[in-house]
């Protein structure tokens, strides 16, 4: 297949591999930032195959893992009315809440439906006229476009019983968030693809200067992520810190410019909580004001919403690298994917779930 | 941003949920949940006559003759699909369980749970369907049963076939049966059933010329039987490969490792997987079988198979390495090594 075997090529794979472990000379420690990119680094086996020099932690890029607890029980309140049809993407029905998850609200009869996109939801409204649809606009920079294009559309056809529960966040502030913990260990970033897909670069050279950290621009297939890996390393051989792209195929310095200009036009910069990490100032996107009557937090008034968080899980030093999965004393025994204390155990993107499956 | 830190407050986490108190869609998906609610639920309820209860069919030893039993209820959306149809699902679902023991199919019954509303002619599709099939794989349907439930009762139309077959002497067939050295083979390419239903399904966005593989493949075992020695078959229908690769490493405590580059998929099926973010090995099958065979007839097997109309693309996908340690693993087409486990729940496409 086009554009996948030719990044999964074992000889090329050798090669990097090779050239990696002839590069590294000391220990390092670098962190994906994408959920994706860890789940494929331990998907093809990769991590194994690296020189043990090279520590890989895994980052916060996992849009459900991050979604604030309050945000999911509001989401599971807003789906619990009659009235409503809530829609979201998949993996964001298996996340618990305080108490229960979207799947067991669809269990006793609430309209839970998983969309592939923001635009059936759209749909879904307009041929649902005696129903309030609602659309949990989760995640990154990946998201934010499709999810800005569903609440334009929606304005556009006039539709009134559509809505959006907004938690989007941004990569770089919470990059900017890790250097600057008394706590960090990371000493390189693979940033995310997908996201530079969409945003560009333009916002790393300041980060890559002020922190004295190489910033590498990654992809997800196997060849790609080796050439990050390397880019990173040499760099931190060779005492650099500069921006690289090694995704040249899917990112441009400008990014997407339409996609930008879209989530623009819908969003603006807030403050955001992140689930495990904590509120990391102006690192999200909330709906702009013109866009409030379709803002789905003040449609439903849930009422005050107290979460109930217990001191187990880990989730927070996972999410910042800190921490591996396999240091977490619930992980396999109290934790797994049917009985997740917290969302990387969930989501297809989590450090957690990707140890579960992979790894153990 | 310049100054600031990061504040723990609290590892956030929520107490522990486990969906203890009501059954929800995960269940029925053929992975694990479904496991746990079969071993903590129904089998210390009901399974204590039927020490085999986790193979296909259970095999009765009734005056002298062994006779394998089965069941199995179908319900999909939408009720035609590229490639097949709920009529054709239901008798070779059962059909195939009979044959996962090694059982020569003889009789189905099967029982139409119906919502009112659904037309005739569509109906008779379905049942022309099962009679074709039905034919196909030489079995006749000796019993049946009909429920009209009322409008939003059910999902246009149930249908549970239950099946009973002749084990012949000297069949020895069961997810217990798998031995270090066993060559594993795979009838066939996988996912096509469950990418071409899920291409039906709105909203998906893709459309494909992908056809269900849903077949009686009880000729191509009686086939396999004669060829050489077979001790474990079984279909991999919902949870995919892994799942069924899974669940024989834990009847027989036995490693599975498997080649990834071996395993036959169909470039349609990649690259909706690809897009979707499934992975093939979880993707349901209605007309495959993995069969764990002896090391000294494996080729002999795959040879015979490839004979039938259903076993034209067998492949052999691995082999059983060690006992002791119930665990399925894959070699990466890169060269590294990963864990395959059971699907958890539900399979769920993937946010960006």
């Amino acid at each position: 297949m086009k554009y996948i075997d030719e990044y999964r090529d074992p000889v090329k794979v050798k090669a990097l591999l090779d050239e990696i472990a002839g590069t590294i000379t000391r220990p390092w420690v670098l962190m994906e930032i994408c959920g994706g990119q860890t789940h494929a680094f331990l998907h093809h086996g990769l991590d194994d195959m690296l020189p043990k020099e090279l520590e890989l932690v895994h980052g916060p890029g996992c849009p459900v893992c991050v979604t604030p607890l309050e945000q999911i029980d509001r989401a599971i309140a807003i789906a619990s009315r009659p009235d409503v049809i809530f829609t979201s993407y998949g993996d964001m029905l298996r996340v618990p809440g305080s108490s229960v998850n979207l799947f067991a609200i669809r269990a006793k009869g609430g309209d839970v439906r998983v969309v592939y996109s923001p635009l059936e939801a759209v749909d879904l409204a307009a041929n649902s006229p005696d129903k309030q649809v609602v659309f949990f606009a989760i995640g990154f920079e990946t998201t934010a476009p499709p999810n800005a294009m569903a609440v334009l559309q929606a304005r556009q056809r006039g539709l009134n019983n559509f809505s959006v529960l907004v938690s989007h966040v941004r990569v770089p502030p919470a990059m900017e968030a890790l250097l600057s913990s008394k706590t960090n260990r990371v000493q390189a970033f693979l940033a995310a693809g997908h996201v530079c897909a969409v945003m560009g670069y333009h916002e790393y050279p300041t980060i890559a200067e002020k922190y004295h950290i190489p910033i590498v621009v990654t992809g997800f297939e196997p060849v790609d992520l080796l050439r990050g890996v390397l880019s990173a390393v040499r760099q931190l051989e060779a005492g650099k810190a500069e921006v690289e792209n090694a995704y040249e195929r899917a990112v441009t310095f400008n990014g997407n410019q339409p996609a930008q200009q879209t989530i623009q036009t819908i969003f603006m910069s807030v403050d955001s909580k992140w689930r495990g990490i904590g509120v990391i100032p102006m690192s999200g996107w909330g709906l702009r004001p013109e866009f409030a009557h379709l803002d789905a937090e003040t449609r439903f008034a849930v009422g005050e919403i107290i979460t109930q968080e217990s001191p187990l899980c880990i989730a927070g030093e996972i999410l910042q690298g800190l921490k591996k999965p396999l240091q977490c004393s619930a992980y396999g025994k109290q934790c797994t994917p049917q009985t997740p204390l917290g969302a990387p155990m969930v989501s297809a993107e989590g450090a957690c779930s990707a140890y579960y499956r992979y790894h153990r | 941003m310049t100054d600031n830190t990061l504040d723990f407050e609290g590892y956030t986490c929520p107490v522990p949920i486990q969906p203890k108190d009501t059954v929800v869609l995960g269940h029925g998906s053929g992975g694990r949940l479904s496991h746990d609610l079969i071993n903590r639920l129904f089998l210390p309820e009901l399974g204590q006559a039927a020490p085999r209860a986790l193979d296909d069919s259970a095999v009765l030893t009734i005056g002298g003759e062994r006779l394998a039993l089965t069941t199995d209820s179908h319900v999909v959306a939408p009720l035609f699909f590229p490639g097949g149809d709920i009529g054709r699902l239901a008798v070779c679902g059962t059909v195939n369980d009979l044959a996962m023991v090694g059982a020569t199919p003889l009789a189905l019954t099967c029982g139409f749970i119906i919502e009112e509303g659904l037309s005739f002619e569509m109906l008779q599709r379905v049942v022309q369907s099962m009679r074709d099939s039905a034919s196909e794989a030489g079995v006749f349907i000796a019993a049946g049963d009909t429920k009209v439930v009322q409008k939003g009762g059910a999902d246009k139309l149930f249908i549970n076939t239950s099946g009973v077959g002749r084990v012949p002497n000297g069949v020895n067939i069961s997810g217990t049966n798998a031995k270090p050295g066993d060559v594993i083979i795979i009838s066939g390419t996988i996912g096509d059933h469950g990418i071409a239903v899920l291409s039906e399904r709105e909203g998906l966005g893709f459309e494909t010329d992908l056809q269900s593989d849903v077949a009686p493949l009880n000729h191509l075992v009686e086939a396999m039987l004669k060829a050489g020695e077979v001790h474990v078959l079984r279909d991999p229908t919902r949870g995919g490969l892994a799942t069924t690769l899974n669940e024989i490493a834990g009847q027989s405590n036995v490693t599975i490792v498997l080649q990834e580059q071996t395993l036959p998929i169909r470039p349609q099926v990649r690259a909706a997987c690809e897009m979707l973010g499934f992975d093939p090995l979880y993707v349901a099958n209605e007309g495959k079988l993995v069969a764990f065979v002896a090391d000294k007839d494996a080729d002999k097997i795959l040879a015979e198979m490839r004979k039938n109309k259903y076993g034209e693309d067998a492949a052999i996908i691995g082999m059983v390495t060690a006992a002791g340690v119930p665990q399925v693993r894959l070699k990466t087409a890169i060269g590294g090594t990963r864990l395959v486990d059971m699907l958890p729940g539900e399979m769920l496409p993937r946010i960006c």
